[in-house]
């Protein structure tokens, strides 16, 4: 039987008296791209910085791959990549240098060829020798992504990553994506407030609210399932409370 | 043109060293990027030789005791910049990438806490090494001075003010790492602090009972009174050295400690996705 590649379990986390993650427990498995979904303060961040590692639970478990990332992160790390447009890369180095300094820092053979295919491969060649403070806000969107593939990571977690983006350049980043999920069978999982780049893209959502978990299922299911014409309607839905949610859990569709 | 997935399914080598090589790497492309910062490493031990060479001059034609020790002043300078150079090599390039809003980044890729911390011991080296260097082989056609005469003990007395400069930065950066870049300031005052206690300048005797007290507990002191004794006694003080060497390492195991254990709270608290903003 296969292990899920995201397993977090009773999830919570408190600051102070307030609890920001409230005993949030799901599954992803291989090859799918999932949606976090939530209004601003609904835990998305909290639980992806969870899930990285960069933030300890309060409680609760988180396994990817079946590896207890609270006692071995480290096997994990190698295997996961992460992009977010609140998270930038030093400013000064070229994008090059950038790209250089992290192949390294996960182990990646054949340093050059790999980052001469990721310049390539987003369309970064001709800005290589560019500092990536003097870089667009797209372009340094695109520069994270190839960041986030040198190591051509298993599991994916993206903050929106789209934000910041023209429509022409989105739409090119969520159909490398796809391709990205189609020839690796890598997971995704994205925090996202584009509800129209969920429908086009996941194949499943996990809708958060006040830090819990108040609905889940593929974008279609839940537009039929809330009676709406779109998931931007089931996300306002949501986040004005105009839905009743079940007390027996989350509404799985 | 649509991006394209270009799958190599690339092998990968789990080497440490080549994580530390990595933060070296990204440090060394900084400061290439960079002339003023290149410039700014030999700006202020050069200026502190300089001035210092001066008042050494000065005294050295008018007083009997300091002429006989020609270049104290100067080789003491010289040697604190040591300590200082060793601190800010560590904490100012780990403030750069809580200035740069990197730190997520880093520690989500397979580098350990401790490999940051091998990285920045050793950037600070190179640092410490072009920065005081350039000041000392100055000195040497502006003064007739060479630091380098004082030969085997000159390494002794730099490895020990170096480790205690790390131990200093280390404990600065979990500072700023626990409490934000508003903390930044320490870097400057820790080190000015503990300068009168160390004796650069004047023998520790000389200063009031509680203060000698507490000047024996920094490895400077030691040093700084190994110092005296080679280039006035020209005689090496082993236990000097060896004190100041069991003292570095306990500072520097202790702030190795103290900085795990802040980045282990700055996990518990999502410093490492706040900090920076």
């Amino acid at each position: 039987m296969f292990s899920p590649v995201i397993a977090a379990k009773g999830l919570t986390k408190v600051y102070g008296e307030v609890a920001v993650v409230s005993d949030l427990s799901f599954e992803i498995n291989s090859g799918s791209i999932t949606a976090l979904l939530g209004g601003n303060g609904a835990g998305k961040t909290t639980t992806l910085s969870m899930l990285l590692g960069l933030l300890l639970p309060t409680r609760g478990s988180i396994h990817l791959f079946g590896i207890d990332m609270a006692n071995d992160r480290f096997q994990v790390l190698p295997r996961i990549n992460f992009s977010s447009p609140y998270v930038d890369l030093p400013q000064r180095l070229t994008v090059s240098e950038n790209l250089r300094v992290y192949a390294r820092l996960y182990g990646v053979d054949n340093i050059s060829e790999r980052i001469d295919q990721m310049l390539e491969a987003l369309d970064l060649t001709a800005m290589h020798k560019r500092r990536y403070g003097t870089l667009s806000a797209g372009q340094k969107t695109r520069v994270a992504i190839a960041k986030a593939m040198l190591n051509e990571p298993e599991l994916l977690l993206l903050d929106e990553p789209t934000a910041s983006l023209d429509p022409d350049s989105a739409d090119r980043i969520r159909q490398y994506l796809i391709d990205y999920k189609t020839t690796t069978q890598a997971t995704i999982l994205l925090a996202s407030h584009n509800m129209a780049e969920v429908e086009e893209l996941c194949d499943d959502v996990i809708m958060l609210h006040r830090g819990g978990i108040v609905a889940r299922g593929a974008p279609d299911k839940l537009i039929e399932g809330f009676c709406r014409n779109s998931m931007e309607e089931v996300f306002i839905a949501i986040t004005r409370e105009t839905i009743r949610f079940s007390e027996e859990g989350p509404i799985e569709l | 043109m649509n991006f394209k997935v270009i799958r190599t399914e690339p092998t990968y080598k789990d080497e440490s060293s080549q994580r530390v090589y990595a933060m070296c790497l990204r440090y060394l492309y900084l400061l290439r990027s960079s002339w003023p910062r290149i410039i700014e490493l030999a700006y202020w031990p050069t200026v502190q030789m300089i001035m210092w060479g001066l008042i050494s001059q000065f005294f050295a034609e008018n007083n009997s005791w300091l002429a006989q020790a020609a270049g104290i002043l100067i080789g003491a300078v010289m040697l604190w910049d040591v300590v200082f150079r060793g601190q800010l090599g560590v904490s100012l390039v780990f403030f750069e990438e809580l200035h740069a809003r990197n730190l997520a980044h880093l520690f989500v890729s397979p580098l350990r806490p401790i490999e940051l911390i091998y990285s920045l011991l050793l950037i600070s080296f190179v640092r410490t090494i072009v920065g005081v260097g350039v000041a000392a082989l100055l000195a040497i056609p502006m003064y007739h001075y060479s630091i380098f005469e004082l030969g085997l003990p000159l390494v002794a007395f730099f490895m020990n003010l170096l480790v205690m400069g790390w131990a200093m930065g280390l404990v600065v950066s979990a500072l700023v790492l626990r409490f934000g870049v508003g903390a930044e300031s320490l870097a400057w005052v820790v080190v000015f602090a503990i300068a009168p206690l160390s004796g650069i300048f004047y023998p520790i005797e000389i200063l009031p009972q509680w203060a000698q007290s507490l000047a024996w507990f920094l490895p400077a002191s030691h040093v700084f009174e190994g110092l005296r004794a080679v280039m006035i006694d020209h005689h090496f003080s082993f236990e000097l050295f060896y004190t100041a060497a069991l003292l570095n390492v306990v500072y520097l195991l202790g702030s190795v400690v103290v900085f795990l254990y802040v980045f282990s709270v700055a996990r518990k608290h999502g410093l490492l996705m706040r900090i920076g903003e």
